[in-house]
């Protein structure tokens, strides 16, 4: 907590490191204190069984919150268990080591389940200033809330269990600076994709991004979520977004948040957690948010994002290792250079993920569905990513407009953006995804996925292929 | 976990750029509660067929390549999912070493957890390196981390940087949960001022 820098301008990075730093040694390697720990089924087992291996015992299961969602069924009839063995073992395998370790638990019958970077924000355990991991890259996600995010490997789950801290080097501060205000038809999610496109998929290797600039600070928590969920498809370590009136609305009467006086104290120190005017930058990449049109990706890395008026480009537009790279997934994606992106027909629809499976998703993806079916021989999925997720659009009659539209209506959790449990792509099957990675077989083997908004995805599935969302309201209205 | 001093072995070159984690160790292979066996899934889906044969191109397949220890990679090695199983595929396969120019940062973190020493090294010499190992069983790279050099089959030496801390672990084969849980006083010291300055927590 010791302060070693005061006096010094700093990042939002900077003052949330520096109150996390436990120790610190010669060569700059410090012990960080780990205020939340988020834990699910596929990166835990091992972790846990480590502990019992050595008789440890997790030091703070006060902080620890598990819930299990990759490998949960969504379809209706789950509570009748997993039918894949592996898959039941390991969420079992959770069930048991929440209970025995006694860490807060969200089981999957409990209306509070969902992807845990849903859950977590949902329930108030993610607040502003905290330093929060998981076993998940996209931990990133909470930096929404200006907290200090990030994915951890196995190991490092072990360490937290264990000893509430990880062993950390500070990384770099970039500044990613959205300014101006987006056009009608863009959002959250083709912001971060043009970022990445302009940034390419490692160009925030070794850095921290804060998000900033008046795009940026128009956004709901909802949509900055989005945005700090890809801050790793960018390569960064983490993203984050100073705390604001916007955060704190959101946060306040949470089940987990601070109440009455110590509401008070925390939202005085909450809004002391924002970049100094005259902090340090090591790298900084400013868009201009009138620039940035709805983007949609061609190819098998997220770097492959390109405005929808674009066309698939050649290999030979590349330098480098990206030139086979791009022949690679041209062939994979089976598409040929010069294709117009909106020329692309799509066999599947999948709305959900952690990357944009919250309410405003759902509502976004119903207002363009309203009134419309999808084409003849496009499936479609919409998968909550949480319970509540669930509840409210239940409430809003949201369920009612995708089932007559001719999606599926599924239960919470990570499903086809990863598929891990049995929502997959076919082979040579291509979607139209809200989910944040179109690697080759992540949704499946031989799968074609193109990542877009929750908006643009639901119109791809109406007209059978990717569309500009500006024309396609404009057409069909 | 397992020292790492020195490594003489075959490098197999991997030129593609990005590779990323679900390429290392695909989805249907997370549902393990162990740690061990996934080197026979390393790179899957490149190196099997859906039959479950292999696909004679892919490098590891090939019989110069066969009992790499050391892969040579293009840039921004192990991007995307956090999966610890990707390093623990690559050691259960007999990989100890990752050179390239650029690696993602959780995977990079991942390697020095479980004896993988990941090595990264200006475009020069990774293209010097990726040439060496295109010459297949017959030539040995050599990896010394106490001096971090690298030497190809030919003679040629490049330096590496290394973070000290981590160094000394892989030197050692240290464990740092049982190294922090030494530091257990500092943590309650922590815990008890964050009691007070920041109660909500």
């Amino acid at each position: 907590m010791t302060n070693t820098t005061a006096g010094a301008p700093r990042t939002l990075y900077d003052k949330i490191w520096d109150a996390h730093v436990v120790e610190r040694q010669e060569d700059g390697t410090c012990l960080l204190y780990i205020d939340r720990h988020l834990v699910h089924e596929v990166t835990s087992p091992q972790a846990f069984e480590g502990l019992r291996m050595t008789g440890r015992k997790v030091r703070a299961p006060e902080r620890t919150i598990a819930v299990p969602d990759h490998n949960v069924p969504t379809t209706w009839d789950r509570e009748k268990g997993i039918d894949n063995e592996e898959s039941r073992i390991q969420v079992e395998a959770l069930d048991r080591n929440a209970r025995e370790f006694g860490v807060n638990y969200y089981p999957v019958n409990d209306i509070r389940q969902g992807i845990v970077h849903i859950v977590g924000p949902e329930q108030g355990w993610t607040l502003p200033g905290m330093t929060v991991v998981c076993g998940d890259s996209h931990t990133a996600t909470h930096g929404a809330f200006g907290a200090l995010a990030h994915g951890i490997g196995t190991s490092e789950v072990e360490h937290v269990l264990a000893t509430q801290t990880l062993i950390q080097k500070k990384s770099k501060n970039m500044k990613v600076e959205v300014t101006g205000r987006l056009a009608p038809g863009v959002t959250a999610k083709d912001v971060v994709l043009a970022i990445i496109g302009e940034t390419g998929t490692a160009g925030g290797t070794g850095h921290v991004i804060e998000y900033c600039g008046e795009a940026i600070r128009n956004l709901s928590m909802e949509g900055r979520m989005t945005i700090c969920n890809m801050a790793i498809e960018g390569g960064a370590r983490a993203g984050l977004i100073a705390p604001d009136e916007t955060t704190f609305a959101y946060v306040n009467g949470r089940p987990h948040a601070p109440k009455g006086a110590q509401w008070e104290a925390a939202v005085s120190w909450w809004r002391t957690l924002y970049s100094d005017p005259d902090a340090h930058w090591d790298k900084v990449v400013t868009l201009r948010g009138e620039d940035i049109a709805p983007t949609v990706t061609w190819g098998t890395s997220p770097e492959d994002a390109l405005p929808i008026t674009a066309t698939v480009p050649a290999p030979e537009d590349f330098t480098g290792g990206k030139v086979e790279a791009a022949r690679r997934s041209l062939e994979y994606m089976g598409l040929a250079a010069g294709t117009k992106l909106t020329d692309i027909a799509i066999d599947a629809v999948f709305i959900g993920s952690c990357t944009n499976g919250r309410i405003e998703d759902l509502r976004a993806a119903a207002e363009v569905l309203r009134g419309r079916r999808l084409a003849e021989g496009v499936r479609g999925m919409v998968v909550p990513g949480s319970g509540l997720v669930r509840a409210q659009a239940e409430e809003e009659g949201l369920d009612t407009i995708f089932k007559e539209a001719g999606f599926e209506w599924r239960l919470a959790g990570c499903s086809m953006c990863l598929g891990m449990n049995p929502d997959q792509l076919a082979p040579g099957e291509r979607c139209a995804a809200t989910s944040n990675r179109n690697f080759e077989g992540r949704q499946g083997y031989k799968g074609r996925t193109h990542l877009m908004s929750p908006a643009m995805a639901a119109a791809a599935g109406v007209a059978g292929h990717l569309v500009d969302i500006r024309e396609f309201a404009a057409v069909t209205a | 976990m397992d020292k790492f001093t020195t490594l003489t072995g075959i490098a197999a070159p991997m030129p593609l750029v990005n590779i990323d984690t679900d390429m290392i160790i695909p989805k249907q292979f997370l549902k393990t509660i162990k740690r061990s066996g996934l080197g026979v899934n390393l790179f899957d889906e490149l190196r099997y067929d859906r039959e479950g044969n292999e696909i004679p191109d892919f490098v590891l397949n090939q019989p110069a390549w066969r009992d790499a220890q050391i892969l040579v990679a293009g840039d921004n090695f192990g991007c995307g999912s956090s999966r610890e199983h990707a390093p623990w595929a690559l050691l259960d396969f007999g990989i100890r070493c990752v050179i390239s120019t650029s690696f993602a940062d959780i995977f990079f973190n991942n390697c020095f957890k479980n004896g993988i020493l990941p090595i990264t090294l200006p475009q020069e010499a990774v293209d010097a390196l990726m040439e060496d190992a295109r010459k297949g069983a017959n030539a040995r790279m050599t990896v010394d981390l106490e001096n971090q050099t690298v030497s190809s089959s030919d003679g040629q030496e490049f330096h590496f940087d290394i973070d000290p801390f981590r160094k000394h672990c892989l030197l050692n084969g240290l464990d740092d949960i049982g190294l922090t849980m030494e530091k257990a006083p500092a943590i309650d010291r922590f815990e008890t001022q964050m009691a007070q300055a920041r109660p909500w927590i």
